[in-house]
C-alpha cells in the first residue's frame, strides 16, 4: 500500500515524549490511549486476583465439609471474589479500557472532552483498589457480608466493612466521572459528518452506559455512606433494632446495582455489534433497532430493581409490578439477539478469534438471559431464589456476556492498540478451552440450584457432590484457557508480527488511522460521509482516493 | 460547532437577577419554617416538597444557568428528574405498606 509522507514520519502514541519520563509519562498522562492502557493493566490485574479467589472457592467445594479453607475464610473469599469482580473488573471493564482507547477514535475526536478528569478517574480507581486492599489487611476480621453488603448484617458484623464500603464509594466516583466524560465527548466532539446514526454501535452502547453511570451510581454512594453512618454513629437507617428498615437498604442498593448490570452488559453488546460486521463484511442488520434497544434497556433497566427482593417480604403489588417490568427487558434484548443473528445471513463469515468470541457471546448470553426470565417470574423465583441457579444465571450473563465480549474486544482491537499481532492458532485453542471450561464450570450450577443447593454455603449434602466436582474441573479448564489467552496476547506485544492499519478489513473510523495511533489520533482531520458499517461506501472511497493519488502522479 | 458558539454568546446576567433570586430563596426558606408551625395533616410533606421544588427550579434556572442553555440540557435534566420520581415513588409505595404492616403487627402485640 502506498503511504504518504505524513504516515511514514508519524510518532505512535506510546513513543511520544512528554514532560515526564518512564512510568510517570504513563501515570500522569492525559492521553486517552495511555489511560486506556493503564486501565487495561490495572483491571486485568484485579481480574486475575478475582479469578484466583474463584478457583479457591471451587476447590473448597470439591467435597462436602472442610477441604482447603475454614468456613469464616470461605465467607471472606466469596465476598472478595464478588467485590473485586464487580467493582474492580466488570463495572470499569469495557468502558474504561476500550471506551477510553477506542471511542474517541471511532467518533473522529482527538481525545475525550475532559482529559484531566479522565486521568483523575483512573487515580480514583487505583485509590479505591488500594483502600480495598488496606481493608483486607487491617481490622479484626475480613469483610464477610457478600458483595451486596446487606444490612443489618453489614451494619453489625465485626468485619472491616466501613473501609471496604468506602472503597466501593470511591470507585463509584471513578465510574461517575468516566460516564460524564463520555456523555460530553459523544455530544460535543464528533467529527464533521459523524451524525448520531453514523456512529458505531459500540459508541451507542457506551453512551447509554454513561447515563446509567451518572444517574445510578450516586444512589449507591449515598447508601454506602448511610451504612458507614449507621456503623460509626448508630444512626438508625437500616437496622430495625434502632428504628431502621433493612428492606430499605435492599431497595437503595438495587436501585443502583440493577442498572449497574446494564453498565456491565451494554458496552459488551456494543462490542458485539461492532465485531459482527467486521467479520461478516456486511452492514449490521437493523442498526437503528439495535441503537434504540440499547437506550430502552438503559431506561427500563432503572425500573426492575425490585426483582432482587421478591422473597425479602416486599408487598404483593410491588412484586407483580416488578416482575412485569422485568419481562419488558427481554423485548429489547431479544431485538438485539435477533438482529445479530440476522446480520450473519449472507455475510462472508470469517471465523477468526474475535468472531469466535462474538458467536460464543450470543450463545452464552442467550442462556443467561433466558434463565433470567425463570428468576424474573414470581412463582419460579420462589423455588430457585438464593440457590446455585442464581449463581449460574449471573455468571452466564456477566462472564458469558461481558467477560467474553471483553476477551473478543481484546483480540479485535489488539493490533490497533499495540501495532502488533498475536498468534491466531494459539488464540483459537485458548478460545476453545475457555468456551468448554465455561460451560463445564457454570452449567452444573443450574442443575445444582434446581435441585436445591443454596448459594454461599460452605458445606453441602453428599447428593450434590457429583455436579460440584464437574463444576470444579470446569474451573481448571477455564483458568487454563484464560492464562493461555493472556500469555498469547502478552507474547504478541513483545514479539508479535507487525500489524497492518486495518488487518480485519473493518469499516469503522479507528481503522483508518495508523497502528498504533499517533498522539492526537488523526493525521488529517476526518470527514465522515457514510454510516459506520457501510462497506460499499468504504471500498468506493478507497478506490476514489487511489485514483486521486494516481492522477497526482 | 453551533453549540459552542451559542455557549459563549449567552447574555450577561446582572447582579440584580442573582440578588432577587437569592432573596426569593430566603423568603421561601422562611415560608418552609413558618409552615412547619401549622398542622396540615397529611399535606405537611406535600407542601414542604412543593416549596423545595420551586427553590430547586430557581437554583437550576438561574444559578446553574439552565435558562440560558440549549434545549438539550433541559431534556437531560427532565429525564433525570423523571427517573428520580419513578425511583422514589416505587420505593415509597413498598416502604409505606411496610410501615403500615409494622403498625398492624405492633397493634396486635399491644392487644
Amino acid at each position: 500500500m502506498a503511504q504518504t509522507a505524513a504516515e511514514l514520519s508519524y510518532t505512535p502514541y506510546h513513543r511520544e515524549t512528554s514532560a515526564f519520563s518512564g512510568i510517570f509519562s504513563w501515570i500522569f498522562s492525559t492521553d486517552h490511549k495511555r489511560i486506556g492502557i493503564l486501565y487495561m493493566i490495572s483491571v486485568l490485574t484485579m481480574f486475575i486476583g478475582g479469578l484466583c479467589l474463584g478457583l479457591l472457592i471451587r476447590l473448597e467445594l470439591i467435597a462436602p465439609g472442610a477441604t482447603v479453607i475454614d468456613a469464616p475464610t470461605y465467607n471472606a473469599v466469596f465476598t472478595l471474589h464478588g467485590v473485586i469482580m464487580i467493582f474492580l473488573f466488570i463495572i470499569p471493564g469495557i468502558p474504561a479500557i476500550f471506551g477510553n482507547f477506542i471511542m474517541p477514535l471511532q467518533i473522529g475526536a482527538e481525545d475525550v472532552a475532559f482529559p484531566r478528569l479522565n486521568l483523575l478517574s483512573w487515580w480514583l480507581y487505583i485509590s479505591g483498589a488500594a483502600l480495598l486492599i488496606i481493608a483486607l489487611f487491617t481490622g479484626d476480621k475480613l469483610p464477610d457480608t457478600g458483595w451486596t453488603f446487606y444490612a443489618p448484617y453489614s451494619t453489625a458484623t465485626e468485619g472491616n466493612i466501613s473501609l471496604a464500603v468506602f472503597a466501593a464509594f470511591v470507585l463509584g466516583f471513578s465510574s461517575i466521572l468516566t460516564g460524564l466524560n463520555f456523555i460530553t465527548t459523544i455530544h460535543r466532539l464528533r467529527a464533521p459528518g459523524m451524525t448520531w446514526f453514523r456512529m458505531p454501535l459500540f459508541c451507542w452502547g457506551l453512551y447509554a452506559t454513561a447515563w446509567i453511570q451518572v444517574l445510578a451510581t450516586p444512589v449507591v454512594g449515598i447508601t454506602l455512606l448511610l451504612v458507614i453512618l449507621e456503623r460509626g454513629f448508630g444512626v438508625g437507617v437500616f437496622d430495625p433494632a434502632i428504628g431502621g428498615d433493612p428492606v430499605l437498604y435492599q431497595h437503595l442498593f438495587w436501585i443502583y446495582s440493577h442498572p449497574a448490570v446494564y453498565i456491565m452488559i451494554l458496552p459488551g453488546m456494543g462490542v458485539i455489534s461492532d465485531l459482527l460486521p467486521a467479520f461478516t463484511k456486511r452492514t449490521i442488520f437493523g442498526y437503528k433497532a439495535i441503537a434504540f434497544s440499547t437506550v430502552s434497556i438503559a431506561v427500563v433497566g432503572y425500573m426492575v430493581w425490585g426483582h432482587h427482593m421478591f422473597t425479602s417480604g416486599m408487598s404483593g403489588t410491588a412484586q407483580i409490578v416488578f416482575s412485569f417490568l422485568t419481562f419488558l427487558v427481554a423485548i429489547p434484548t431479544g431485538i438485539k439477539i435477533f438482529n445479530w443473528i440476522a446480520s450473519l445471513y449472507k455475510g462472508s463469515i470469517e471465523l477468526r478469534a474475535p468472531m469466535l468470541y462474538t458467536l460464543s457471546f450470543i450463545f452464552l448470553f442467550s442462556i443467561g438471559g433466558l434463565t433470567g426470565l425463570v428468576l424474573g417470574a414470581l412463582a419460579t423465583d420462589m423455588h430457585v431464589h438464593d440457590t446455585y441457579f442464581v449463581v449460574g444465571h449471573f455468571h452466564y450473563v456477566m462472564f458469558g456476556g461481558l467477560g467474553i465480549a471483553l476477551f473478543g474486544a481484546m483480540h479485535y482491537w489488539f493490533p490497533k492498540m499495540f501495532g502488533k499481532m498475536y498468534n491466531e492458532a494459539v488464540a483459537v485453542v485458548a478460545w476453545a478451552l475457555i468456551f468448554v471450561g465455561f460451560n463445564v464450570l457454570y452449567f452444573p450450577m443450574f442443575i445444582l440450584g434446581w435441585n436445591g443447593m443454596p448459594r454461599r454455603y460452605y458445606d453441602y449434602l453428599p447428593e450434590f457432590q457429583y455436579w460440584h466436582v464437574v463444576s470444579t474441573i470446569g474451573s481448571w479448564i477455564l483458568a487454563l484457557g484464560i492464562f493461555m489467552m493472556l500469555f498469547n496476547l502478552i507474547r504478541g506485544i513483545t514479539s508479535g508480527e507487525k500489524a497492518e492499519d486495518n488487518p480485519w478489513g473493518a469499516s469503522t473510523l479507528e481503522w483508518t488511522v495508523p497502528s498504533p495511533p499517533p498522539l492526537l489520533n488523526f493525521l488529517e482531520p476526518p470527514h465522515v460521509t457514510h454510516g459506520a458499517y457501510d462497506f460499499e461506501a468504504m471500498n468506493k472511497g478507497k478506490k476514489d482516493s487511489k485514483k486521486k493519488k494516481k492522477g497526482k502522479k | 460547532m453551533d453549540h459552542a458558539e451559542h455557549h459563549e454568546e449567552h447574555p450577561m446576567i446582572g447582579y440584580g437577577t442573582y440578588i432577587s433570586v437569592w432573596l426569593a430563596l430566603l423568603i421561601l426558606t422562611s415560608l418552609t419554617v413558618a409552615i412547619a408551625g401549622f398542622d396540615l395533616g397529611q399535606y405537611t410533606t406535600a407542601v414542604a416538597m412543593l416549596v423545595a421544588v420551586v427553590k430547586t427550579t430557581l437554583v437550576g434556572l438561574y444559578f446553574m444557568h439552565l435558562r440560558y442553555e440549549p434545549k438539550v440540557f433541559h431534556y437531560m435534566i427532565l429525564v433525570t428528574f423523571l427517573i428520580m420520581v419513578v425511583i422514589v415513588i416505587f420505593t415509597f409505595i413498598d416502604d409505606y405498606r411496610f410501615s403500615y404492616l409494622n403498625h398492624e403487627v405492633q397493634a396486635e402485640v399491644h392487644h
